[in-house]
């Protein structure tokens, strides 16, 4: 299974930006980049909801199928073996470019399975589930859940519904008028009651990247859980749990050029170790009987049933090609994108980029707001075109409450995104204006 | 005309900026709020009767893209002075081309104004859009 075809023109080692030589070629790599859509060649800006598929991923789910295919971690004949080996390969392939171990990660439907793992576990444990080892994981009446008010909503309502179970009171990080998050606030939110702190690394409505470091701190000072969302930061940044000193990690692996039905968890070793199970049944205990059951250790504790084998085979194959592109150049190639969309949409009359006057460095993806234009209208017009945007409140409702506006219209980036898709936007937003105001 | 121009008419664009029916009243009326989930768009609808049962006007508040505020406004216009069961035929007219996906044109002569709408149908996804105002009308009848 070859990372990428084109992976010996990259050079993964430099932090430079992809050349637009480099880009054509990757493109190559990515089918369904070379469709039309309403008569215009497609201008995919809709990577930070779901990301496109190389080749190399879209083989690698097929060579699975049609030559190793068996369930894993059960049976003993030759495919089910080989499978297995696969599926612990790709675990060890995403423990690897996060910067984990391969023990640390457990295989999940998506990202917003992951966070409800880790709530269920801390509810489970919070009921008694666990015995004394998993005393440190239980909320109490008095005790805290700190979230921010920028969050997807997988990053909140699990925490809204941790606490109603549990008794324990959810509090939220503020944010100013700009959208960032109010750190002096957060210093006071957190303190001896907090036993839980839940963040997203990077917004998926403002594409800023938060200051983890300093969150972190706050949580580590009271001994407080640190997890974060990783889902827009892992496809687009070099990302080490360990550095940035997190617990629990979630990311998504359709929005890493991986497909859909997987995602994972990154947990602590001596977390995971700890925590009672989400899910039960098949595959994820030692000892059964009629009235009880002993547990496998982490990460097979927490993966039930029948697992995900092609889609972990493809995600491994998606990190793989993403590491041979290599991540800093990734991460170079979309910052620019990010910097133009800020700035040449703010230049546009009647155009309010959201966050835009967050000191903060982004990622390649804006939202904003046309005066008197609704997102659903923009986004229309701008499909007329061929480009694909995102329209809507992009599971963020409190973020989009808290700075005036019901949706907004956002563009987000990949490594696959041309110089020339974001001269589309651009065109296109102006264009939305003059046709929506004709007659006005 | 573009499919784009065919969706959005002057029409449509003229409702959505002076929307008619904009405003709901104080006086007690059957009411439904409806949202999309899937946009936050929203409609609060009263519908208000007349001394002889038929409906003397539709009053609504809510926001949204171009499409569902035109929709909400034509249906307000549409209503007025129509007995229950007149709504309810159109209602149903309406809806049975929103779901066409485009194969059946809006009945101008049952619908009037409302049949500018019928580019829509061919955008699936912009269905809901059009229909959230008489999901809302249908509640608020359903509830009287």
């Amino acid at each position: 299974m070859s990372a990428s075809r084109d992976a010996d023109v990259i050079a993964p080692l430099s932090d430079d930006p992809l050349t637009d030589a480099e880009v054509r070629r990757l493109r190559e790599d990515f089918p369904i980049l070379q469709v039309e859509v309403n008569g215009h060649p497609l201008s995919y800006l809709d990577s930070g909801a779901t990301s496109q598929r190389p080749f190399a991923v879209l083989d690698a789910e097929r060579t699975f199928a049609t030559t190793l295919n068996a369930a894993v971690h059960r049976g003993a004949h030759t495919l089910a073996a080989e499978a297995t080996e696969i599926f612990e390969d790709a675990r060890a392939t995403v423990a690897r470019f996060i910067g984990a171990d391969e023990g640390e990660i457990v295989w999940t439907s998506n990202a917003t399975e992951a966070l409800n793992l880790v709530a269920y576990s801390i509810s489970n444990a919070s009921l008694g589930r666990g015995g004394v080892a998993a005393e440190r994981l239980r909320l109490r009446e008095g005790d805290e859940i700190v979230t921010t008010e920028m969050e997807h909503h997988a990053n909140l309502i699990p925490w809204q519904e941790l606490a109603a179970r549990t008794g324990a009171t959810l509090r939220v990080i503020p944010l100013d008028d700009e959208g960032a998050l109010r750190l002096d606030v957060a210093a006071e939110l957190i303190g001896e009651r907090t036993k839980l702190v839940a963040f997203t690394h990077v917004s998926n409505v403002l594409g800023v990247i938060n200051p983890v470091e300093q969150l972190v701190a706050l949580a580590r000072a009271v001994g407080a859980l640190v997890v974060l969302d990783a889902c827009q930061s892992a496809p687009h940044l070099p990302l080490d749990v360990r550095e940035l000193d997190v617990d629990f990690a979630v990311l998504s692996g359709h929005k890493m050029l991986g497909p859909t039905g997987i995602g994972a968890l990154y947990g602590r070793r001596e977390l995971l170790e700890i925590m009672p199970p989400f899910l039960t049944g098949g595959s994820m205990i030692t000892t059964v009987t009629t009235t009880e059951a002993t547990y496998l250790p982490p990460p097979q504790r927490f993966e039930a049933g029948t697992q995900k084998v092609s889609q972990t085979v493809a995600l491994a194959a998606a990190v793989d090609y993403l590491t041979a592109v290599g991540m800093p150049r990734i991460a170079a190639h979309e910052a620019a994108f990010g910097a133009r969309l800020v700035e040449g949409l703010s230049a546009i009359d009647g155009v309010r980029v959201l966050g835009a006057g967050i000191d903060l460095p982004r990622v390649g993806l804006a939202s904003f707001d046309v005066d008197g234009i609704h997102s659903h209208d923009l986004g229309q017009f701008l499909d007329d075109r061929g480009i694909a945007v995102r329209v809507g409140h992009h599971c963020a409702q409190p973020l989009h409450r808290r700075l005036g506006v019901t949706s907004s219209t956002r563009a987000s980036t990949y490594l696959y995104t041309t110089d020339d898709e974001i001269d589309a936007v651009l065109d296109g937003v102006q264009g939305a204006i003059d046709f929506f105001r004709r007659g006005a | 005309m573009s499919d784009l121009q065919n969706l959005y008419q002057e029409l449509i664009l003229d409702h959505s900026r002076t929307p008619h029916g904009f405003g709901l009243r104080g006086e007690i009326a059957a009411q439904s709020h409806q949202v999309n989930p899937t946009c936050g768009d929203e409609v609060t609808l009263q519908v208000h009767r007349a001394g002889d049962g038929s409906i003397e006007a539709i009053a609504w508040e809510g926001h949204g893209c171009a499409i569902s505020q035109a929709s909400a406004s034509l249906l307000a216009e549409l209503a007025e002075g129509l007995t229950v069961e007149e709504l309810e035929i159109r209602i149903a007219s309406f809806r049975e081309a929103m779901r066409s996906r485009g194969k059946i044109e809006p009945d101008e002569e049952l619908l009037g104004d409302v049949a500018a709408l019928g580019g829509v149908s061919r955008y699936v996804a912009r269905v809901k859009c059009a229909m959230l105002a008489w999901v809302a009308v249908e509640d608020a009848l359903h509830k009287a």
